[in-house]
């Protein structure tokens, strides 16, 4: 290391990895009751997981809720983008993955035809 | 690599350690695994988070969800229910002690929320064994700041202005003492890292070295840049294994990336740092002794001047400062000294880490301005005193400060004013006592402490305290004689003025502040030879009342056979051959046996 920009440099490439202490940025929810987890929440976490990697979005956080009743509608999977409303998606498979997170999550455009709620915070 | 959606923080702190943490991040590596979490979920071991009353602690990040007395048991919940879940484990989530309230989030915790840490802002937040972790956070920024961007001159200033103050005891002004080493002319000079830390209850110094090692050896470096000085050492006591082995960790790494060693940042500047282990002696956390320890000689005092600034490690001008006060520089130097003068007051600026220990519901660390009340510490901090106990007095200082009575507790904490008050800020140990401490029996133990841990060299120190020693014993035991107040303060007096180091000028402090504060406990134990506090053994009188039912029990458990009576009738003991071991009070089922 030779100067302060190398300094810099490598933290704001190690800041990432703990990002997750410190910052907010856009939330995944996924429900994880026992109607989630029966209706493939687990599968649908691992591909959000995976397609978060792949796209390198390492500053997204993945969080877990309970279930919030509307067990007929799980996968219940939440997006909330900083300053937005709360958008709740239901019957998410791990094919939907992809497009709520490439449409979504990056672009903030919601995908309309899978949303099941919306709460403003 | 996998998407880490969550981290799971576990205390690594000697505290927590001693509780089970190691095998709490083991258990964790294993349920994580059979839940199929374990590319997901990253297990991160940190440093002290200050509540050590409350350990083992585990923080589980997105959420922040901090849980409490973790035990191995409990971490299948935490993964099961939390992490492949969502859902928080409620009963091992911190419960406000007044409300009940269950607090899931670690800065809603009463314990946090007066808070204000600074100097442990990373610990228990970052691995300490990871230079990556402390560089993310913006570590080594001061450094490479002051090297390439300032002056010597500069960086002396700029600590000069932030009014920064040592943290070991004294509270000498940092910025003055950098400026008389690097006034020194030499072709060696040296900067020194005081861990000894000696105080009874004090326990800052070695969490900072085990939760942020690295804020430490930036502090020197910096240091180093500002005097002239291309090597330190680290006295650290042999006791702290754990702070020795994450600093060899710490300064292996910063070598590694060349924070550390020849031409750091291209600057031309170079530093190298030592660890030197001691071997635990009070003394050596003097400053002349401490140097005479580094270089193999016994840990003894020597006058002053010369000062260490002009003549420290082997004659070299060697700049020596406290692991707290070297913790504050990087701050200072990355947000100007106009920054950190916000914190604390006129005279004592920034920030004092202070360890609660004792009768205190939160033992634990806590960081807090200066300025603040001993009553907010007390009881919005620490929680009041356990048990629902009154309050009696709080010792601040270790032994070289004082105690300080429930009349105090509105005292702004700060060096001046402590000072004034006959205590000190010391290192900032403060021990909580309640209204069943004797405070004749607490001089004492303070007075035994420095008592041994006097090196000898000088009569005052060595003879004085002794015979101060063996009056205060034969107060408590009963013995005291009209006069002897008298006797103590004179000892006290002729100690302070003419003990050749600190240890021994603030050796009496504690007998000084007590007999202020506490003179009527004194005098009954001298003149009514009883202790109000029904501490003192030898004054102890043990009475049977007329819950007697005549058992029995306790005449056959006396070992002096002093306790006679009837069957049935009431018995009674002879104080003449009571030898107050007190097995008739332990005896007695029908509770019928005081201590007065």
């Amino acid at each position: 290391m030779k100067s302060l920009a190398d300094l810099h440099a490598l933290r704001d490439k190690l800041k990432a990895d703990i990002k997750l202490r410190k910052e907010t940025g856009t939330k995944i929810i996924v429900g994880m009751g026992t109607c989630g987890i029966a209706a493939g929440a687990r599968e649908v976490m691992k591909a959000i997981l995976d397609e978060l990697n792949k796209r390198r979005l390492l500053e997204v956080q993945v969080q877990q809720t309970g279930c919030i009743g509307m067990c007929e509608k799980e996968v219940l999977v939440d997006v909330v983008r900083p300053g937005e409303a709360r958008i709740t998606y239901g019957k998410v498979k791990p094919e939907d993955v992809p497009k709520i997170i490439a449409e979504h999550v990056v672009n903030g455009r919601i995908v309309e035809e899978l949303v099941v709620g919306k709460i403003d915070e | 690599m996998q998407h880490i959606r969550a981290h799971v923080l576990v205390c690594g702190g000697t505290g927590c350690k001693a509780n089970g943490s190691k095998e709490i991040q083991i258990a964790f590596a294993k349920e994580l695994q059979s839940f199929g979490l374990q590319d997901e979920v990253m297990v991160v071991e940190t440093g002290c988070h200050g509540f050590c009353e409350h350990g083992p602690l585990v923080i589980v990040y997105p959420e922040g969800t901090f849980y409490c007395g973790v035990k191995n048991e409990d971490v299948k919940d935490i993964v099961e229910e939390h992490l492949y879940k969502g859902r928080i484990v409620q009963r091992l989530l911190y419960h406000e002690p007044l409300t009940q309230d269950r607090v899931p989030n670690y800065s809603e915790i009463g314990f946090y929320k007066k808070q204000h840490r600074l100097v442990l802002a990373n610990c228990g937040a970052i691995n300490p064994e990871a230079i990556e972790e402390y560089i993310a956070v913006g570590g080594y920024e001061a450094l490479a700041k002051a090297v390439t961007e300032m002056t010597p001159e500069q960086v002396v200033e700029e600590v000069k202005k932030s009014g920064l103050r040592g943290r070991g005891g004294g509270g000498f002004p940092t910025g003055m003492k950098w400026q008389f080493a690097k006034a020194s002319v030499s072709d060696k000079k040296y900067v020194i890292c005081n861990a000894d830390e000696g105080d009874p209850g004090a326990f800052m110094d070695r969490s900072v070295l085990e939760g942020d090692p690295h804020r430490v050896l930036e502090g020197m470096a910096v240091c180093g840049y500002a005097i002239g000085a291309d090597e330190g050492y680290i006295y650290v006591r042999a006791e702290y294994p754990l702070a020795i082995k994450r600093l060899r960790i710490a300064i292996q790494q910063a070598e590694e990336m060349g924070l550390l060693g020849e031409n750091i940042f291209g600057s031309g500047f170079s530093f190298k740092l030592h660890i030197k282990e001691g071997a635990g002696a009070f003394v050596c956390g003097e400053e002349t002794a401490l140097m005479a320890s580094i270089e193999g000689k016994r840990g003894m005092p020597r006058p002053r001047p010369p000062f260490p600034a002009v003549s420290g490690l082997w004659g070299k001008p060697t700049n020596i400062n406290n692991v707290e006060t070297f913790a504050n520089v990087a701050q200072i130097i990355v947000h100007g000294a106009d920054w950190y003068c916000q914190f604390g007051t006129e005279k004592s600026k920034g920030t004092k880490v202070f360890a609660l220990t004792g009768k205190i519901n939160n033992t634990g660390l806590a960081e807090v301005p200066m300025g603040i009340t001993m009553r907010e510490i007390i009881y919005d901090i620490g929680g009041g005193i356990t048990n629902g106990k009154k309050f009696k007095a709080v010792q601040i200082g270790g032994p070289s400060g004082g105690c300080l009575p429930e009349s105090m507790l509105d005292l702004p904490v700060d060096y001046d004013s402590l000072i004034a008050a006959g205590a000190m800020m010391g290192s900032g140990g403060l021990v909580v006592m309640d209204e069943d401490t004797c405070m004749v029996d607490v001089a004492k133990f303070f007075l035994n402490f420095t008592q041994s841990e006097s090196c000898g060299k000088c009569t005052p120190c060595r003879e004085g305290t002794k015979r101060m020693l063996e009056i205060l014993n034969r107060i408590t035991e009963g013995q005291g004689r009209e006069g002897d107040i008298k006797l103590l303060e004179n000892l006290a007096k002729n100690i302070k003025e003419t003990a050749l180091c600190g240890l021994g000028q603030t050796a009496p402090n504690p007998v000084l502040s007590t007999l202020k504060y506490f003179r009527h406990e004194y005098e009954a134990h001298i003149k009514e030879k009883r202790c109000p506090a029904a501490v003192c053994e030898k004054m102890a009188r043990y009475t049977i009342t007329d819950a007697c039912r005549g058992c029995g029990l306790c005449a056959r458990n006396c070992p002096a056979k002093a306790i006679s009576g009837a069957v049935k009738k009431q018995h009674v003991i002879d104080q003449t051959k009571c030898i107050k071991c007190g097995a008739c009070m332990s005896a007695c089922p029908f509770k019928a046996i005081i201590k007065s």
